[in-house]
C-alpha cells in the first residue's frame, strides 16, 4: 500500500480519519483540562496553607 | 494487604500519584502498536473495504464508555453501603471520561453508519440505549453539581448511577434481542468471527483506551480530593476574614452565618 492509498483508504478516508482524528483531539482537550483541574487544585492547597501560617 | 487502606484518600492520593506515569507510558506504547495492527498489519475487509477500519477506535471507546458507566454503579455501591469516602469521588473523576468515551463511540459510529448504512444515525436498539447512557452521564454530573450539600450530592447520584445502571446490558445485548441494525458482536468471551490480527488490533486499542482513561481518571481524582479537603478550609479562611474585616461592627462569626 503506498501512501496515497493509505491516506485515501479507498475512497473513505473522509471517514475513517475523521474517526481517528476526532477522537485524538477530544483526548488531546481532555488532557489539557484535566491537568489545568489538577494545577488550580494544587494551587488551592498553597492557598489555603499560606493563609493559616 | 489491607485494601480499606486504600480507600482512604490520604493513601490513595501519593499511590494514584505514581501509578500514573505507567498507566500513561501503557497507553502510548499500546496506541502505538494498536494503530500500527489497525490501520498497516490488518489487511482489507472483504465486504466492507477499508471503512471498516474505523472498527479500531469505534469498538474500543464503547466498551471504555460501557465498562467505566459499570464501574461508576459499582462505586455508587460502596459508597451507599461501606460509605467510604474515596467511593464518591471516584464516581465523579470517572463521569467526565465515560461520557467523552460514549460520545465518541456515537460519533465515530455515525461516521461509519454513512458510508455504510447510507445514514449517520437511525433509532436503533443499539444506538438508542447508548445515547441513554450518554444521557445517564450527563444526568449524573449535572445533578452532582446542581445540589450544595457534598453528602446528599453524593448519594443521589450514586443512586441515579446504580439504577442507570441496568442500561449496560440493554445496551449489550441489544443486538441480539432485536432486529438491530447494527451488526451483532464481532468478538465475545466465546470466540472471535475476525480474522486474528484484525481481533487483535481491537484488543490492543482497547488496552490503549483504557490506559489512557485511567490515567486520566487518577489525575482528575486526585483534583477532587484536594478541592473536597481545601475548598471547604478556603470558604472558612475566606468567611473569618471577612468576619475580621466586620470586627467594628462587632459581628461574629457565626452571626453572619446566621446561626445565633
Amino acid at each position: 500500500m503506498n501512501m496515497a492509498d493509505f491516506f485515501s483508504m479507498g475512497g473513505r478516508g473522509f471517514y475513517v480519519w475523521s474517526s481517528f482524528g476526532a477522537v485524538a483531539l477530544a483526548l488531546v482537550i481532555e488532557m489539557m483540562l484535566v491537568k489545568k483541574r489538577g494545577s488550580a487544585a494544587a494551587q488551592l492547597k498553597k492557598t489555603v496553607a499560606e493563609t493559616q501560617q | 494487604m489491607n485494601l480499606y487502606k486504600y480507600a482512604s484518600p490520604a493513601t490513595f492520593y501519593p499511590l494514584a500519584g505514581k501509578l500514573i506515569p505507567w498507566f500513561a507510558a501503557l497507553a502510548v506504547v499500546f496506541g502505538l502498536i494498536g494503530l500500527y495492527l489497525g490501520l498497516i498489519v490488518a489487511p482489507e475487509d472483504a465486504q466492507q473495504g477499508q471503512v471498516y477500519r474505523i472498527i479500531f477506535i469505534h469498538v474500543p471507546t464503547a466498551w471504555v464508555g460501557m465498562v467505566v458507566y459499570l464501574v461508576m454503579a459499582a462505586y455508587g455501591v460502596a459508597a451507599l453501603t461501606l460509605k467510604t469516602r474515596l467511593s464518591s469521588m471516584m464516581m465523579e473523576a470517572l463521569a467526565p471520561t465515560g461520557a467523552l468515551f460514549t460520545a465518541l463511540a456515537l460519533l465515530t459510529g455515525a461516521l461509519w453508519g454513512k458510508p455504510t448504512w447510507g445514514t449517520y444515525w437511525i433509532w436503533d436498539a443499539r444506538m438508542t440505549s447508548t445515547l441513554i447512557l450518554l444521557f445517564l452521564y450527563v444526568g449524573y454530573i449535572a445533578l452532582i453539581h446542581a445540589i450544595e450539600d457534598k453528602k446528599r450530592a453524593d448519594k443521589a447520584g450514586a443512586l441515579l448511577v446504580i439504577v442507570g445502571s441496568v442500561n449496560v446490558p440493554i445496551i449489550y445485548f441489544s443486538v441480539r434481542w432485536w432486529n438491530t441494525l447494527h451488526q451483532g458482536a464481532s468478538v465475545s468471551v466465546t470466540g472471535s468471527k475476525m480474522a486474528a490480527v484484525m481481533a487483535q488490533g481491537m484488543l490492543v486499542m482497547a488496552l490503549a483506551c483504557w490506559m489512557y482513561a485511567i490515567a486520566v481518571v487518577l489525575v482528575r481524582v486526585r483534583a477532587i480530593i484536594l478541592e473536597r479537603q481545601y475548598k471547604g478550609a478556603n470558604d472558612m479562611v475566606g468567611l473569618s476574614m471577612g468576619a475580621r474585616g466586620m470586627a467594628g461592627t462587632e459581628m461574629t462569626g457565626t452571626e453572619m452565618m446566621g446561626t445565633k
